[in-house]
């Protein structure tokens, strides 16, 4: 370090010094998202001197971000985020060595962006991309800080770094199943106020300081839940979910297959109530629930239950006949029928509308 | 028992706080809740029991703050 004046004023904290200072400086930390999230983590974390700083985000900046993303002025829109959040970085800190990666993290690349990072930080916006960061740092063993916002309330936790009582906890944890769609609604749909995420951001940068220099306690192991008209937090105590794991490289691997490769164009005959019915009477199929363990309502006409995060690994399991595969709406059912179409070979069915189609109607 | 509402879980359940007849345990709770707002189906969330996760059924007693936390999603 060349520049110890820089730091002077957090050098001279209790408990940190030059040996914290110098953890920083090694430190290699990616953001997932230069929004309203990691706008404010990435530039307080190059304000504090980590070393090197990678920025995901395939998007331009629009009118609409100028309110929370800080970073940006109205001369920048339409331009790349990284490219304006790496230059600002740049003249801020010019020791700081940036990369930039303008594109969507997907599965294809996910693992090979995070490779070499000491922690990565969660500011995206989807729950695609928050299952895919989760389950990608439990696979590279990287410690994830976790945020999220939705309308007056934001959330931060650590994922995949051991607590006080050396237990590390994951997003699955919490919520074990990926949701179909962006059911919990965005920033777009539901409005934010630019100040709570830039709290969040914030929470999310010390939680990267704590844990690079190992000062104080970090989130691990507790949600944290901050509320705007309230000013006010509500933490919770994390436990384990014993029967939903992240997914392993296998399995993460299998499914980017999955969906960029054949199987997403099987047709998958998908039948209706009254049709699953007649099937069921004739016995000539084998009915399997692919919800979690967890999922309601319970149901007793189903012959199996093999949640679709084991499929993969299970599908030995399946009897040598026409398979019917139910959900809970008949969308993941639908994949799972395919993927059991190809792995197997054998004639699959999904029920249209899934279990709350078939209590619907007969209820 | 009072139940705390997160997010826009609000929306379905149009309140952030319910004082409720405390029922059994944790997962009687959550079928009365379903039973009383059937639009929770479709959503993803969890319980907390006095600021603990609940994974397994937990007996209530008087006096027991449960919350209902959705997944959060913007950023």
């Amino acid at each position: 370090m060349d520049n110890q004046q820089r730091y002077i004023r957090q050098m001279i904290l209790p408990g940190f010094g030059l040996a914290a200072q110098g953890k920083l400086a090694k430190a290699k930390v990616l953001i997932v998202g230069i929004g309203a999230l990691g706008c404010p983590a990435l530039q307080y974390l190059v304000g504090a001197g980590v070393g090197q700083i990678g920025m995901v985000d395939p998007d331009a900046i629009s009118e609409s971000n100028l309110h929370r993303q800080l970073l940006y002025g109205q001369a920048d829109i339409g331009k790349s985020k990284v490219a304006i959040a790496a230059g600002a970085m740049r003249l801020q800190n010019p020791a700081i060595k940036i990369k930039t990666y303008p594109v969507a993290i997907v599965r294809q690349n996910a693992l090979d962006l995070m490779k070499g990072y000491d922690l990565v930080i969660d500011a995206t916006d989807n729950f695609q991309a928050k299952y895919l960061l989760n389950d990608a740092a439990a696979i590279l063993k990287i410690p994830l800080i976790y945020g999220a916002v939705t309308r007056y309330q934001g959330q931060v936790s650590v994922f995949h770094f051991p607590d006080q009582e050396g237990v590390s906890y994951n997003y699955r944890d919490l919520f074990p199943i990926e949701p179909a769609d962006n059911i919990a609604g965005s920033c777009e749909s539901l409005g934010v106020i630019g100040v709570l995420p830039g709290i969040i951001g914030c929470l999310q940068a010390a939680e990267a300081i704590k844990i690079i220099t190992g000062i104080g306690r970090s989130l691990a192991g507790r949600l944290y839940t901050h509320d705007f008209l309230e000013t006010s937090n509500y933490e919770i105590a994390i436990l384990k979910n014993e029967e939903v794991k992240p997914l392993t490289r296998e399995a993460f691997l299998i499914t980017e297959n999955q969906s960029s490769e054949y199987w997403e164009e099987i047709d998958v005959d998908e039948i209706t109530v009254d049709a699953f019915l007649k099937l069921k009477t004739k016995e000539q199929v084998f009915v399997l629930d692919v919800r979690e363990s967890e999922e309601y309502p319970a149901i007793d006409f189903s012959d199996a239950q093999i949640p679709m995060s084991e499929l993969i690994q299970k599908l030995d399991l399946l009897p040598n006949k026409e398979i019917c595969v139910i959900c809970h709406q008949g969308i993941r059912s639908v994949y799972a029928a395919q993927l059991i179409q190809a792995k197997k070979g054998l004639k699959t069915y999904s029920l249209k509308g899934g279990i709350t189609a078939y209590f619907n109607k007969l209820t | 028992m009072e139940l705390l509402i997160f997010g826009s879980l609000t929306d379905i359940i149009g309140t952030d706080k319910l004082v409720l007849e405390t029922p059994q345990d944790t997962e009687l709770l959550k079928v009365s809740l379903l039973k009383q707002y059937p639009s929770l189906e479709q959503t993803h969330f969890f319980l907390a029991l006095n600021k603990i996760m609940v994974q397994e059924k937990q007996p209530l007693q008087e006096g027991d703050v449960v919350a209902l936390m959705p997944a959060f999603s913007g950023g």
